[in-house]
């Protein structure tokens, strides 16, 4: 059974100690933004429960601008903190601000995850990107 | 702090302890260096550490192999038979829930050209002895099923199966890691050919395990070296280590049944409590045939790993049949997969990832099951809260149906 062995550099060393950053800990405990939008501009799904977890993220446009952002997660605990993580980092933001976001701005963010949670970072990336295309759709013309 | 994962290892007995120190500096003597006072005692030491051990599991001294633990004990049963008996045949079965340290010897014996079919098991974890007999073909060599499961607590009907195997002149072995120390075990009544013993489940010291092997079979040796215990397991024995995991099993025969009355009562106290309690919940492994103080379940629309971490905020210690958490430490996505065990026993992968196994030890008290049971009903009421499959269950929407 061989094995790559990966140089992960720092952030494999990191996850040797504790497998999540107290930053980490912190939006897991704690997540800002949980919740539903009742008259979301638009919604995305992305993951699914087969394979261990799921994302439904809502945003609030005024003006081109995100004004609310909230999110319901079913995953792990890098899942729910880079959902978390992710939505401090759009409140505020354009939609085109908003998409030039990537999972890699989370996961810094976040003190670092560790490699095989990489994907929770993706699939916060992946949630954001489907919601602007979802409001793309609903509301030609308007926004950016 | 309170700590529910004795599967995953066990605190040693200070008594085990208190055991295992003269044999650091006081007896520090090789057992092969016969000659002298120092390797006599230590030669001593370990002659009644093996009677011990022999005796816990009704076998002959003679007939123990001291290794370095479980893992190394599977390898040397697997490897080492079909090894030194070559001429009966290139055929294994096995359960298609037992451990890595069987499944990985097995598959590099794959490789090598030999063919194992894995036999299934029911919703329970439940390996049928007739399904086994199925997958006999004219050249088994050999069939390993586990005396009871880590992840979901099953003990099987290792007696029925075995009885076949001795019927149709087949090696059988059983991985007895999980088992080791809380379900009784004599190797006559379950008429096994060798069977994996585990210290640091029960209260010893890691780095320690034992094989037992039935007078009259052959294995090669795996570690090649001195040719320590009987030339079947080269280097020097852990003594210290030996010697507390014979203090361990000689606590757990005499302890035996108050560990298994509290520990039944632990177990019945949360299962009953979790049954009439908690929605959408499933228990995982069989009702009955389980490991005493064993309880593992998921939930609908909940994560587990979520559930593990805040238990371990209240500072309830579990683990999670989830690969998500078990294996966060791996290289790579490969490392996630859902639970091979949940997958045998029909847990659809979209519950996979809920799993809990809870597994109380002797130190355990009625105290601490209150206390999980009462910091459950709030992480379950907030996991379910942040979960946008439960929101969907509300509005009437089946979140599994796509």
């Amino acid at each position: 059974m061989l094995r790559t062995n990966l140089n992960l550099g720092a952030e494999r060393q990191m996850s040797r100690l504790h497998p999540y950053s107290d930053k980490v800990m912190d939006h897991f405990t704690n997540p800002r933004n949980m919740g539903e939008i009742a008259d979301a501009d638009a919604v995305a799904d992305v993951g699914n429960p087969a394979c261990g977890d799921m994302m439904r993220l809502y945003i609030k446009v005024e003006d081109g601008k995100i004004v609310d952002v909230k999110f319901k997660t079913f995953g792990c605990g890098a899942a729910i903190a880079a959902s978390s993580m992710l939505t401090e980092i759009v409140k505020g933001k354009t939609i085109a601000e908003a998409e030039k976001i990537t999972n890699r701005q989370v996961i810094d963010a976040l003190g670092g995850l560790p490699p095989v949670k990489h994907h929770c970072s993706v699939m916060a990336e992946e949630a954001l990107a489907n919601a602007i295309k979802d409001y793309r759709l609903k509301h030609q013309g308007s926004g950016s | 702090m309170i700590y529910f994962d004795h599967q995953s290892t066990t605190p040693v007995d200070p008594r085990v302890v208190e055991a295992m120190l003269p044999y650091f500096s006081g007896t520090y003597g090789n057992p092969s260096s016969h000659i002298h006072a120092q390797g006599v005692a230590a030669g001593e030491a370990l002659d009644n550490a093996r009677l011990s051990v022999a005796s816990s599991i009704g076998a002959k001294p003679e007939e123990v192999i001291f290794t370095s633990g479980a893992t190394e004990a599977n390898n040397l049963a697997i490897k080492g038979f079909v090894e030194a008996n070559a001429d009966r045949g290139k055929h294994i079965i096995a359960s298609a829930i037992e451990h890595y340290s069987v499944l990985a010897p097995l598959r590099s014996l794959q490789s090598r050209g030999f063919e194992v079919t894995y036999v299934g098991c029911d919703k329970y974890g439940m390996v049928d002895p007739v399904d086994v007999g199925k997958a006999l073909k004219h050249d088994t060599a050999m069939i390993t099923v586990q005396a009871a499961n880590p992840e979901i607590g099953t003990i099987q009907r290792i007696q029925d199966i075995a009885l076949f195997a001795r019927k149709h002149d087949v090696y059988f072995h059983t991985d007895a890691a999980a088992a080791s120390g809380i379900v009784p075990i004599d190797v006559d009544v379950l008429g096994v050919d060798s069977l994996t013993l585990s210290s640091h489940n029960m209260y010893g010291p890691k780095g320690v395990g034992a094989l037992y092997l039935r007078t009259g079979n052959r294995l090669s040796c795996q570690i090649v070296g001195g040719m320590q215990e009987s030339g079947y397991r080269s280097g020097t024995e852990n003594l210290p280590g030996i010697v507390g995991m014979a203090k361990a099993c000689d606590l757990a025969k005499a302890e035996a049944s108050t560990r298994i009355e509290l520990l039944k009562n632990l177990q019945i106290k949360l299962w009953d409590w979790l049954a009439n309690n908690v929605e959408y919940l499933e228990f995982t492994g069989h009702p009955m045939y389980r490991i005493p103080g064993h309880v593992s379940f998921w939930v609908k629309f909940i994560e587990g790993e979520s559930l593990l971490l805040m238990l371990n905020m209240k500072g309830i210690m579990c683990s999670s049949g989830s690969a998500c958490s078990s294996n966060l430490r791996g290289h790579d996505e490969e490392d996630l997969a859902a639970s091979h065990v949940l997958t045998a026993v029909g847990v659809p992968a979209e519950f996979c990832s809920g799993s809990l196994t809870v597994s109380m030890g002797k130190d355990n008290t009625e105290d601490e099951v209150d206390y999980m049971i009462s910091a459950l009903p709030s992480i379950i009421e907030r996991l379910l809260a942040m979960s946008p499959l439960y929101a969907d269950k509300l509005k009437g929407k089946d979140p599994y149906s796509k």
